[in-house]
C-alpha cells in the first residue's frame, strides 16, 4: 500500500465535522443555499463526464471537417457541440497517430478539462501518477496495460490551469461501417487522457 | 512556487492505483466540500491562480498526507478565513456544537 491512503483512518470524522461546519456556517449567513450545491453534485455526478468527450471523439472520426476545427481551435469546436465552461477556458486537443502517442498529465495538482471528461479519477490525481508520467511514461503506460512498440514517440503533455489537453485517440480498425453513435459507444475515458486505446468491439456478437 | 506540489518527476510514491468502475464522488463529504468550492467561487474573491496558491501552501508533510478532497477542503477553509467570510474561531466552535450534538 502507498502511504496516501483516501478518505479512510481515524480523520474521517474530523473532516467530515469540518465540512458540515463549514457548510452550516455559509447557508446560515446566506452565502450558500443547500439546493444549490445539490444542483451542482447533480451536474456533476450525471451530466458532466466522460460521455461528452466520447461523442466528441465520435464526432471527430466521422467529419473531417469537425476533426479539423477540433484540431485546430478546440474551444470553438467543442462550443458547437455544448461543451465550455468552467475548467476548459483553453482546451488542446492533440491527436494519436500509428507513430505518435500522446498522454496528459497534471503534475501540478489535477488540471483536467472538465466540460468535455467531468472531473478526474483519483488515479489522475494520484502522486504516483503525477510524479511518474513525466520521467517513466512507458513505465505508467504499461501499469495500465498499454505496451507501445519502441518505435512510437511517446509525448507527455503537462496540463495548468490555463491549458488542458485531450488525446483523440485512434479510430481502431474494423470499425468502418459503425454509425458517429455506435463509436461513441465504444470510446472509454482514459483513451482522451492517453493512457489506453479504443478497442473495435470484439467480433462475436458485437455486429452493427 | 517550488514546493513539494511541483511533484513531476520524482521516485518513490508507489505504483498507480486504478479502480474500476470509480463513482464521481467517494463520500458524502466529498460532494459537499466540492459544491461548497464551486459556490463559493461566485462571490469572486478568489480566482483559479488564488485558489491553487492556496492548495500549494498546504505544509508539506500534510499536503503529503492527504487525500485530493482533504485538499481541497483544507484550502477552501484557508481561503474563506482569508477572505473574512468565516474566522477559524467560529469554524473551530461549529465543529465543537456539531460534535456534541453528534452529528
Amino acid at each position: 500500500m502507498s502511504g496516501h491512503t483516501h478518505d479512510g483512518g481515524t480523520e474521517l470524522s474530523d473532516i467530515e465535522l469540518r465540512v458540515r461546519a463549514l457548510e452550516s456556517l455559509l447557508t446560515e449567513k446566506g452565502l450558500v443555499e443547500p439546493d444549490a450545491l445539490n444542483e451542482l453534485i447533480d451536474t456533476y455526478e450525471t451530466k458532466i463526464g466522460p460521455r461528452n468527450g466520447f461523442k466528441v471523439v465520435a464526432r471527430a472520426w466521422t467529419d473531417p471537417d469537425f476533426k479539423k476545427r477540433l484540431l485546430e481551435d478546440a474551444n470553438t469546436a467543442l462550443a458547437e457541440m455544448g461543451y465550455e465552461g468552467r475548467q476548459g477556458e483553453t482546451m488542446v486537443v492533440l491527436e494519436n497517430t500509428p507513430k505518435i502517442h500522446n498522454m496528459v498529465v497534471c503534475t501540478l495538482c489535477s488540471c483536467y478539462p472538465w466540460p468535455v471528461l467531468g472531473l478526474p479519477p483519483v488515479w489522475y490525481k494520484s502522486f504516483p501518477y503525477r510524479s511518474r508520467a513525466v520521467i517513466d511514461p512507458r513505465g505508467v503506460l504499461k501499469e495500465f496495460g498499454l505496451d507501445l512498440d519502441e518505435d512510437v514517440e511517446v509525448r507527455v503533455w503537462d496540463s495548468t490551469s490555463e491549458v488542458r489537453y485531450i488525446v483523440l485517440p485512434e479510430r481502431p480498425p474494423g470499425t468502418e461501417e459503425m454509425s458517429e453513435e455506435e463509436l461513441a459507444g465504444i470510446v472509454n475515458r482514459n483513451s482522451l487522457i492517453g493512457t489506453a486505446k479504443v478497442q473495435a468491439p470484439s467480433a462475436k456478437g458485437e455486429s452493427a | 512556487m517550488n514546493g513539494v506540489h511541483d511533484m513531476g518527476g520524482m521516485h518513490g510514491m508507489g505504483p498507480i492505483v486504478l479502480e474500476e468502475d470509480e463513482p464521481v464522488f467517494h463520500a458524502e463529504w466529498e460532494r459537499r466540500i466540492f459544491a461548497l468550492m464551486r459556490a463559493m467561487s461566485v462571490w469572486e474573491r478568489w480566482n483559479i491562480d488564488m485558489s491553487r496558491h492556496a492548495r500549494e501552501r498546504i505544509p508539506p508533510a500534510r499536503y503529503l498526507g492527504s487525500s485530493y478532497y482533504e485538499r481541497f477542503l483544507h484550502s477552501l477553509e484557508t481561503l474563506l478565513v482569508e477572505k473574512d467570510f468565516l474566522t477559524q474561531e467560529e469554524i473551530e466552535e461549529r465543529m465543537a456544537e456539531l460534535a456534541r450534538e453528534g452529528a
